[in-house]
């Protein structure tokens, strides 16, 4: 059994019009060289879903985005995340915009199989008014409340990154948090996975502990690439940190004239090999100082 | 009013005043976003409420709380995991009280974080609702505003409702005001709370110096004013003692435009 594939083969396996799930937490863990790699493709007509950063960001730049599924999308440090500002401010996208809680229940009906899951949040709320598809139900409970009805987000494709993989599609996330990454492979009929580092079946044995950083079962994982710094320039800690000053660089391309396009030239249209060398060098990702909150 | 031995700025006047949020509070999941209301939530688990449990603002709970920035070799006392997934269960479950900055509130104590202008198309698109409708059915809440102005405390509904308020239109069947719990709302004039007739917004202490004409002036709606409204409490030497261990490297120094001190001079 070998999953390996690049990821230019996953995306050619992406459609237009399909609905894609993407892992990590704003400027942390997110699947940046995938991103790229639809980016650089023909595919349009995208719903995303996500715990937004420069992944969103930089969909939204490029026109690939119909529809956004999100609670925020943001840089952290830099808490507004340009180009995701503009397409709102220019109405260029659809959007879908709940709570962080409601996305992860959504993910988890979706993994669950279930077309709903019952919550308080979102009452009370202009979220249940701007989203005139998600419904009250009543508890058919002594309670005698009416509750949100949170509708599952089924997803077409999850996209991932994470710090080790095997060939067989086993997972390992190192880091100090999976996020929701794992509600995401749950809820996708396919998941594509980058990967710092590929390694042999045999290095999870030879770690056992280990085994509490495998959030999903290989059969959820479809296909792994490795692609080394493949989060840059989000973090993928403990490997690296975000990268401070590439973010500024792509946050002031948005205030250029023909900022955009520039980035493009500079940092996508590329292959992942010229990237690293673009942005420094896999060691300079590697130096990455871990962030302090 | 006795003039305090230490001078302090306001920034520090507004976490003391913060930190109060929590003082009866019990064993809750305190969080504070942003560098004052995370101070404000360190100096209460410090001080007025040790029970308190925080988090390193990543993934771990801890037994005390972080100071700020660089460690400089302090090591965290780290006692569990505490993911994001992990948060919304502490979150649903309701021992939790969080302190965060919207950037407008209404007369219902209805926050926005979302966007400004009309919702199809924002003046001004902001985070997004982020955590705050899920926050806001479900645990106690106090609002942070380091600009008390009319732009914040708007006329009318704020202009996407992210959190929920106390607001009988919005209320679902089954569901009463008693659902929800907002607490105060420090800004840097005053502290207010929803303690007036028919949980109307009420001015809870002004802050030294500032007239009440001057928060009613930048409030775009009517507050509740009780006779002899208090000064906010000014903080004392163990307070500033301890916001200094928790801000070694002086975060809070560049918080507020020119970081006034506390105790304001006549203007």
């Amino acid at each position: 059994m070998n999953k390996q594939m690049t990821t230019a083969q996953m995306v050619a396996q992406l459609r237009d019009g399909m609905t894609l799930g993407i892992g990590g937490w704003g400027p942390r863990r997110k699947p940046m060289a995938l991103i790229r790699e639809i980016l650089r493709s023909e595919l349009k007509d995208l719903t995303i879903v996500a715990y937004g950063g420069a992944d969103v960001g930089m969909l939204c730049a490029a026109g690939k985005v119909k529809k956004l599924v999100f609670a925020f999308v943001s840089l952290d440090f830099i808490p507004l995340e340009p180009y995701f500002r503009k397409a709102r401010q220019e109405a260029s996208i659809e959007i879908m915009e709940i709570d962080e809680g409601m996305l992860l229940l959504g993910l988890r009906a979706a993994a669950m199989g279930v077309p709903f899951l019952p919550t308080a949040v979102g009452l009370g709320t202009d979220v249940l008014r701007h989203n005139p598809q998600i419904k009250l139900v009543s508890s058919p409970y002594a309670d005698g409340k009416d509750w949100v009805a949170m509708p599952a987000l089924a997803l077409d494709a999850a996209l991932v990154h994470v710090d080790r993989a095997d060939t067989r599609g086993v997972c390992q996330i190192s880091g100090p948090d999976h996020y929701m990454d794992d509600l995401f492979v749950r809820a996708a009929r396919h998941t594509y996975v980058t990967c710092d580092q590929l390694v042999e079946g045999d290095y999870f044995h030879s770690a056992p502990e280990r085994a509490h950083q495998v959030f999903w079962e290989r059969n959820l994982t479809t296909a792994v690439a490795h692609v080394p710094g493949g989060a840059h320039p989000s973090s993928c800690a403990p490997l690296y940190g975000f990268d401070v000053a590439h973010f500024k660089t792509y946050v002031a391309s948005a205030q250029a004239e023909q900022g955009w396009p520039d980035y493009v030239a500079q940092f996508v249209t590329c292959t992942h090999e010229q990237y690293l060398e673009r942005i420094g060098g896999l060691a300079a990702i590697r130096q990455l100082p871990l962030p302090v909150f | 009013m006795t003039t305090p031995a230490t001078p302090y700025s306001l920034a520090e006047l507004l976490i003391c005043a913060a930190a109060e949020a929590w003082r009866n509070d019990g064993e809750v999941l305190a969080t504070g976003i942003g560098v004052i209301p995370r101070l404000a939530a360190s100096l209460s688990m410090l001080s007025s409420n040790p029970q308190l449990l925080m988090t390193d603002s990543e993934a771990y709970m801890v037994a005390e709380p972080v100071p700020l920035g660089a460690r400089n070799g302090y090591q965290v006392k780290r006692d569990s995991w505490m993911g994001f997934s992990r948060i919304f269960d502490n979150v649903w479950g309701g021992r939790r009280h969080a302190l965060v900055g919207p950037i407008q509130i209404d007369r219902f104590g209805q926050a926005n974080i979302s966007c400004i202008g009309d919702y199809a198309k924002p003046k001004a698109q902001m985070l997004g609702v982020r955590g705050f409708p899920g926050n806001s059915i479900s645990h106690a809440n106090s609002f942070f505003v380091p600009s008390h102005n009319r732009r914040v405390f708007v006329e009318g509904e704020v202009d996407m409702v992210s959190s929920v308020g106390y607001n009988p239109a919005r209320l679902a069947r089954g569901w009463s005001l008693d659902d929800i719990d907002i607490r105060l709302i420090v800004t840097d004039l005053c502290v207010l709370d929803f303690l007036g007739p028919q949980r109307q917004m009420r001015v809870r202490s002004l802050h030294p110096g500032v007239s009440l004409d001057e928060v009613l002036d930048n409030t775009g709606f009517a507050l509740h004013v009780a006779d002899n409204c208090p000064t906010t409490a000014a903080p004392d030497a163990a307070q500033l003692r301890l916001i200094q261990r928790l801000d070694p490297h002086n975060l809070r120094a560049s918080q507020l435009k020119d970081n006034p001190p506390g105790q304001r001079t006549a203007r």
